[in-house]
C-alpha cells in the first residue's frame, strides 16, 4: 500500500501504556501507539490476543486498569461519551435493525448522534443515491443481501461524520466483489480525512492498510507498513508474518 | 459407494429461494468443500443432510441412507457441527465429551483415537466451562463432540468462520488426518483461501452451484487473461485502471490488483498509460488465477 503524506501528523488516537487485567489475567498488556488522522490502521491478532478488549477500551465501554489513552482528543477513562459522539463503530455481528427500513435505519442513527433533521433528510437521499439503495429505500434491513447490509451498516457508522470509525471484522461472510466494494468505501472514507481503526481475519486485506498492528498474548509484536513488516520478517506476503508471530503465543486461552 | 448423494434438491423459505435445484456427489472418504458468502444457501444444504429440515423437493441420501426416510439410521451414523451452537456453554470441556458419547452410547474410551490428536490440546482445560474457551478451542471441543461416536460422514458448516488464520490452519491439519481414517467430509466455508485445501469444491451463489470440480480443474478452466498490476499508490491505481478501456475487471488483490484484459492487450501501452496519470514503481506481470478470480468470474456470469 501507497505509504500517506502524514505532514500535518494530526494524532487522533494516542495509545500509552494502556492495560487491562481481569484478576490475575492481563488481557490486555502495556501497549503504547499513536493513530495519524485519516490513516487506515489495521488491527491485528489471533483469537485471544486481547483486541475486543483493547477496542472497547478505546471506544470507552470499558476501563482500563493502568495507562491512558486518547481518541479524537477526549480520555477514554474520563470523557467517555463525548468519545461516543465523535467516533463511529461497525461490527460484523450487530451494526443495524433489522426491523426497521433502510432510512428508517439512517433517520435513527443519524437521530442518536445529534444530527440537525434536515441534515439528516438531505444526507440520506446523497447516501441512498451513491450506495444504489434509492429503489430499497423502504425495504426492511433484514431482506438486503448480506453485502448490501454491510456497506450500508458501513455508510450509517460514517454518516455523522466521525473523526475515527472503529470496525471489527466488517468483511465476515462477505463476497469476493462485494468485499471487495467494502474496501473500496474505506479509501473513501479515508481520502475524506476519517480515520479508519480496522480488525480483520483476511490477510489480503491487512495489505491495504497504511500500517498494521499485530497483537499476541495481549502485546503488541509488530507495528509497521505491510511492506516493511514483510521486509522486517523477510516473508511473502502478511498471511505468514502474522502467522509467524501467531505461533510465538504462550497463552492459548482467553 | 457415494457417501453423499444431492439430486436436485430444493428449499423456499416464504419466497426466498434458498437452494435452487442443486445436485452433487460425494465420494466415500472425500473433503468436499461447498465455497461461498453467507447467504448462499450452504446452511439450508447441510440441514438437509443432517436431516433437520425437509426439502420441498428432490432427493438426498447419506451413507446411502434416504434422509426423509431413514433420518433415525442416519443421525446415528454422521457427525454435524453448525455453524453457531454445538456444544452446551454451561458444562465443562469434559461434561460435553461425556453427554455427547452417552448420546451415542458409546464412551470416549471407546473412540479415543480419533479424537486424541484434538482432545489433547483442549484436555489442560478440561475442568473449564466450554462458554469460557476462545473462539478457537470451542472449535476443537466442538468437532471433538462431533467425532466421538465415529461418524461415518462428519459435516462441519462454516468450522472457521471468524477463526484467525493459524487456528484456520491447524483445523485443516486435523481435517486432513481425518481422511486418513476414511471419515467422508463435507465442509462449508466463507474462505475461498481453504477451498485448495478440499479433494472437491461446488461454488455456491444465491442458492445455485456456479461449478463443481477439483480446486485445479477450476483453476484450469478459468477463461480470463488475467494480469498482477502493482504501483506506489494502490488506490489511484485502480481508480486509473477501471478507467481504461481495454481492462475488462480490476480488483485489489492483497498487495497487487488483478486485471482481466482484452485480446490486443499490451503491456508497454498500459505502463505508459499509468505513467502518464502520474503512478510510478509501476509493475506489470502475467499470473495464474486463484479461485477467489474464479469465484468472481463465475459470479459475473
Amino acid at each position: 500500500m501507497s505509504e500517506k503524506d502524514f505532514n500535518s501528523r494530526e494524532i487522533v488516537i494516542h495509545v500509552d501504556r494502556l492495560t487491562k487485567r481481569f484478576g490475575a489475567f492481563i488481557a490486555v498488556d502495556c501497549i503504547s501507539f499513536d493513530v495519524e488522522k485519516g490513516e487506515i490502521f489495521g488491527f491485528l491478532g489471533a483469537n485471544g490476543a486481547g483486541k475486543t478488549t483493547a477496542m472497547r477500551m478505546l471506544c470507552g465501554l470499558s476501563k482500563p486498569t493502568s495507562g491512558k489513552a486518547s481518541v479524537a482528543g477526549f480520555d477514554i477513562a474520563k470523557e467517555t461519551e463525548k468519545i461516543k459522539k465523535n467516533i463511529g463503530y461497525m461490527s460484523q455481528k450487530f451494526s443495524l435493525y433489522e426491523d426497521l427500513k433502510v432510512w428508517e435505519n439512517i433517520r435513527l442513527f443519524g437521530g442518536i448522534y445529534g444530527m440537525k433533521k434536515n441534515e439528516i433528510t438531505s444526507k440520506t437521499e446523497q447516501l441512498l443515491h451513491t450506495l444504489g439503495l434509492a429503489d430499497e429505500r423502504n425495504m426492511l434491513v433484514k431482506s438486503l443481501p448480506l453485502g448490501w447490509k454491510q456497506k450500508l451498516a458501513f455508510s450509517v457508522s460514517i454518516f455523522h461524520e466521525p473523526k475515527i470509525v472503529f470496525l471489527d471484522e466488517p468483511t465476515g461472510g462477505v463476497d469476493p466483489a462485494t468485499r471487495r466494494q467494502f474496501w473500496e468505501l474505506i479509501y473513501e472514507a479515508s481520502e475524506r480525512g476519517i480515520t479508519i481503526f480496522v480488525t480483520t481475519h483476511y490477510m489480503d486485506e491487512a495489505e491495504y492498510c497504511n500500517r498494521v498492528s499485530i497483537m499476541v498474548d495481549g502485546k503488541i509484536k509488530a507495528l509497521d507498513t505491510p511492506s516493511n513488516l514483510k521486509h522486517q520478517f523477510d516473508v511473502a506476503n502478511m498471511d505468514e508474518v502474522f502467522s509467524g508471530l501467531a505461533r510465538t503465543a504462550k497463552r492459548s486461552n482467553e | 459407494m457415494k457417501s453423499v448423494i444431492v439430486e436436485d434438491i430444493a428449499k423456499k423459505y416464504g419466497n426466498v429461494e434458498a437452494l435452487r435445484t442443486v445436485s452433487l456427489e460425494v465420494e466415500e472418504g472425500e473433503i468436499f468443500g461447498i465455497i461461498g458468502p453467507d447467504g448462499a444457501g450452504k446452511t439450508t444444504l447441510f440441514r438437509i443432510l443432517a436431516t433437520l429440515i425437509l426439502a420441498d423437493k428432490g432427493k438426498a441420501s447419506v451413507a446411502g441412507l434416504d434422509v426423509v426416510y431413514k433420518y433415525r439410521e442416519i443421525r446415528r451414523c454422521i457427525g454435524y457441527m453448525p455453524g453457531r451452537f454445538s456444544i452446551y456453554q454451561d458444562m465443562t470441556v469434559q461434561e460435553n465429551l461425556v453427554f455427547f458419547a452417552t448420546l451415542f452410547n458409546t464412551t470416549i474410551e471407546e473412540n479415543y483415537h480419533l479424537v486424541k490428536d484434538i482432545y489433547i490440546q483442549i484436555e489442560p482445560f478440561r475442568k473449564r466451562r466450554a462458554g469460557a474457551l476462545s473462539g478457537g478451542m470451542k472449535q476443537k471441543l466442538a468437532l471433538c463432540c462431533a467425532l466421538i461416536h465415529k461418524p461415518k460422514v462428519l459435516f462441519l458448516d462454516e468450522p472457521t468462520t471468524g477463526v484467525d488464520p493459524v487456528s484456520r490452519k491447524e483445523l485443516w491439519v486435523m481435517l486432513q488426518r481425518l481422511k486418513q481414517q476414511n471419515i467422508t467430509i463435507l465442509v462449508s466455508t466463507p474462505y475461498m483461501d481453504e477451498a485448495t485445501l478440499c479433494d472437491r469444491i461446488a461454488l455456491i451463489k444465491d442458492g445455485m452451484f456456479m461449478k463443481i470440480d477439483s480446486p485445479a480443474g477450476i483453476i484450469a478452466s478459468y477463461s480470463e487473461i488475467l494480469w498482477a498490476v502493482k504501483g506506489n499508490n494502490m488506490p489511484q491505481l485502480l481508480k486509473n485502471l477501471r478507467e481504461h478501456k481495454s481492462i475488462r475487471s480490476s480488483f485489489a488483490f492483497g498487495d497487487v490488483h488483478h486485471i482481466t484484459v482484452d485480446e490486443g492487450f499490451s503491456v508497454e501501452e498500459l505502463t505508459e498509460y499509468l505513467a502518464g496519470k502520474g503512478n510510478t514503481d509501476i509493475r506489470i506481470y502475467p499470473i495464474k488465477s486463484n479461485i477467489e478470480d474464479c469465484y468472481m468470474q463465475l459470479a459475473k456470469s
